[in-house]
């Protein structure tokens, strides 16, 4: 609920002063900005820097930035990138170890040199932190790394107003509405004065909110708030299928529809690249040319590649179909079993960034038998 | 939000370990016992496994073949890279070491019950510490059998064990393809099920080997009358951290690193069943 006595309304300004004091507390500031053809999360120095006037068209396969005709700033669904890349690194060292006269001497990964505070990040977003929270931070051997990162991170989200076409979060329960694990979250309304609706979710957000020229919001600024989440509820086009996925998934592993999206399946593990939970990693390890310094690297892994189910014979799983069976029943369906909830948040990143128009909420359609 | 605490490196980083003992057990395979270089890791159960690492090269997942107080005992095969680095360590050379990783051989939870252990080549080597476990509190099971299979006779592992085992309790073995001079049984371990000499219907059974002879041991079993959850394997994927997180181990709805590599049958035995799962 966007109601009482927290509700507080800021404007351009205040949104500018948000940077200045994120910036005096040493955060460095995390959010969308138009970047290479689309709204890519980047370092940002100032608002200015928001993609002000753009939103992006999707579609299975499909991306476009597109003029706006206002000036709405987080009216852009999810592009190529999610905050994952910030807190859960494509590369990161693991250790560095030298031989000694002793054996061997070993450190650890370098602590981060930098705060994040994520501002501007949907919903959708904030729920795949708490995906990776739950997988890497809250298991029984936590990833060093990660929680590092994710320690003293800041989250100030912008709730949807403005679904796009390969968004399905209102279905997946995680959005258009912020209901949880933000410091801040606004609601951006255009009618009536471009302005912002400010809610704290934690001390730390309400203690930023204080330093903040605000002033409360009335009840009719809070109302346009409720209609604008709600409408982008209402219109959100795509849906995951009802009914308990895990238990769909666990009946389908012998379905024939599997050999029919390998046939259109490239196994380019883009959707998994792009996914802000597909957390799967892999490591190498490097020595330097004496042979007295070793170091292991993690990288991103991705279950469509053929090597990442290799034990010594070959891999486990070796055709495409498996492949594809593997990603959607792990995101949709065992990791419930694995860790309590979902792997997809409905962020659509997947389908459209699939290069074949894969869309996994037509698959899961068609696995529970739903017309297409 | 701060909603995570910052978790050690010490989870990921390997404990240096020195070898202290290299047997050659097979053409392919060697048993290393390993000691502490500094910090030592924590007590590892029978069934459990360590991430090793040749330094520069890599980092396996190999269960405990065996203990010898703080020390830690592996038998590897080398079949790839890091492997054959590992199998090459001469004593004195240090290797990295952490864990233990993954759910253990519940060797307890069989007291007042008949045991039988079945192998298939490296399979007896994650099941040697069952063995010495029921060995050295004989008393609290009932009747306990040993059954071993290996392709060659070349390849059977651990000889001298066997033959100690033997005269406390029964060992069968058999192999694949006899040798000239072999004078045991040839063929597949299934066939010395019905000379295990146990009750079925008392009996828990661990299993340990390829995929496809666990499943057909679990089946004979099961025919025979063994309880479905009394069987246990212990199985196999891709590793990269043994922590949970590098998403490789999956089988189905388990992270074997985590819910493995001892898993029951009637857990396991829906997801073998699928191919490519």
């Amino acid at each position: 609920m966007r109601t009482g006595d927290t509700a507080q309304l800021i404007d351009m300004t205040g949104l500018e002063a948000l940077f200045g004091a994120l910036h005096e507390r040493d955060y460095t500031i995390v959010g969308p900005t138009v970047r290479d053809g689309t709204v890519t999360m980047a370092e940002l120095e100032t608002a200015a820097e928001l993609p002000w006037g753009w939103a992006a068209d999707t579609g299975p396969g499909h991306y476009r930035l597109r003029r706006r005709d206002d000036d709405a700033g987080f009216a852009h669904c999810a592009g190529p990138q999610s905050v994952k890349t910030f807190l859960h690194p494509p590369r990161a060292r693991l250790w560095s170890a030298d031989r000694t006269p002793d054996g061997v001497t070993t450190t650890g990964p370098e602590p981060p040199t930098k705060r994040y505070a994520l501002v501007g990040v949907h919903p959708c977003d904030v729920a795949a932190l708490a995906v990776l929270d739950r997988v890497l931070a809250h298991g029984e051997h936590p990833d060093p790394v990660y929680t590092a990162r994710r320690d003293g991170t800041l989250v100030v989200t912008a709730e949807c107003t403005e679904p796009g076409e390969t968004c399905f979060c209102a279905s997946m329960g995680t959005g258009p509405a912020a209901t949880g694990g933000y410091d801040l979250a606004l609601t951006e309304l255009l009618d009536g004065g471009h302005r912002f609706l400010v809610r704290a979710g934690s001390p730390a957000g309400a203690d930023l909110l204080e330093r903040l020229p605000a002033r409360p919001a009335s009840p009719v600024d809070v109302a346009a708030a409720d209609t604008a989440v709600q409408q982008a509820a209402a219109t959100m086009p795509r849906r995951m299928p009802d009914g308990p996925l895990p238990e769909l998934i666990a009946a389908n592993r012998e379905s024939p529809h599997w050999a029919d999206v390998a046939s259109r399946c490239l196994t380019c593990g883009n959707c998994t690249m792009v996914c802000p939970t597909c957390f799967c990693v892999s490591t190498t390890d490097v020595t330097d040319l004496t042979g007295e310094h070793a170091e292991r690297w993690r990288q991103w892994d991705s279950c469509f590649s053929v090597d990442f189910s290799y034990v010594h014979g070959g891999p486990v799983r070796a055709s495409g179909a498996s492949r594809y069976r593997q990603w959607i029943s792990h995101k949709l369906g065992t990791w419930h079993e694995q860790f309590g909830m979902s792997g997809c948040v409905g962020c659509g990143r997947c389908i459209a960034w699939c290069p074949a128009g894969i869309d996994i909420t037509r698959e899961a359609a068609a696995l529970a038998g739903e017309p297409s | 939000m701060t909603a995570v605490v910052t978790a050690t490196a010490s989870g990921v980083i390997p404990r240096p370990y020195r070898v202290i003992h290299r047997h050659e057990d097979t053409a392919d395979t060697v048993t290393l016992e390993l000691d502490r270089a500094g910090e030592g890791l924590p007590e590892f159960g029978p069934g459990q496994f360590a991430m090793l690492t040749a330094y520069g090269i890599g980092e396996v997942p190999i269960s405990l073949s065996g203990s010898r107080g703080t020390r830690l005992i592996h038998t590897i095969r080398a079949v790839g890279a890091v492997t054959r680095a590992l199998c090459a360590a001469a004593p004195g050379e240090v290797i990295g070491v952490r864990g233990p990783f993954g759910t253990q051989w519940d060797v307890g939870a069989a007291a007042g019950h008949d045991v039988l252990v079945v192998a298939g080549g490296i399979g007896l080597a994650p099941l040697r510490p069952v063995v010495e476990r029921l060995l050295a509190d004989r008393l609290a099971y009932g009747r306990v059998a040993i059954l071993v299979g290996a392709r060659q006779p070349r390849e059977l592992l651990y000889p001298g064990d066997l033959r100690r085992w033997a005269t406390h309790v029964r060992v069968e073995v058999i192999v694949d393809r006899p040798a000239p001079g072999w004078r045991g049984r040839s063929g597949l371990v299934t066939e010395l099920i019905p000379l295990a000499g146990v009750d079925a219907g008392r009996a828990v059974a661990y299993l340990c080997g390829p995929e496809v002879m666990m499943r057909a041991t679990a089946r004979a079993l099961l025919d025979r009358g063994v309880a479905a959850d009394r069987v246990w394997l212990s199985l196999e994927r891709a590793m990269r951290c043994g922590a949970g997180w590098c998403g490789h181990c999956q089988l189905g709805p388990l992270l074997l690193c985590r819910d493995g590599p001892v898993v029951g049958y009637p857990v396991a035995e829906p997801l073998l069943n699928v191919r490519e799962l």
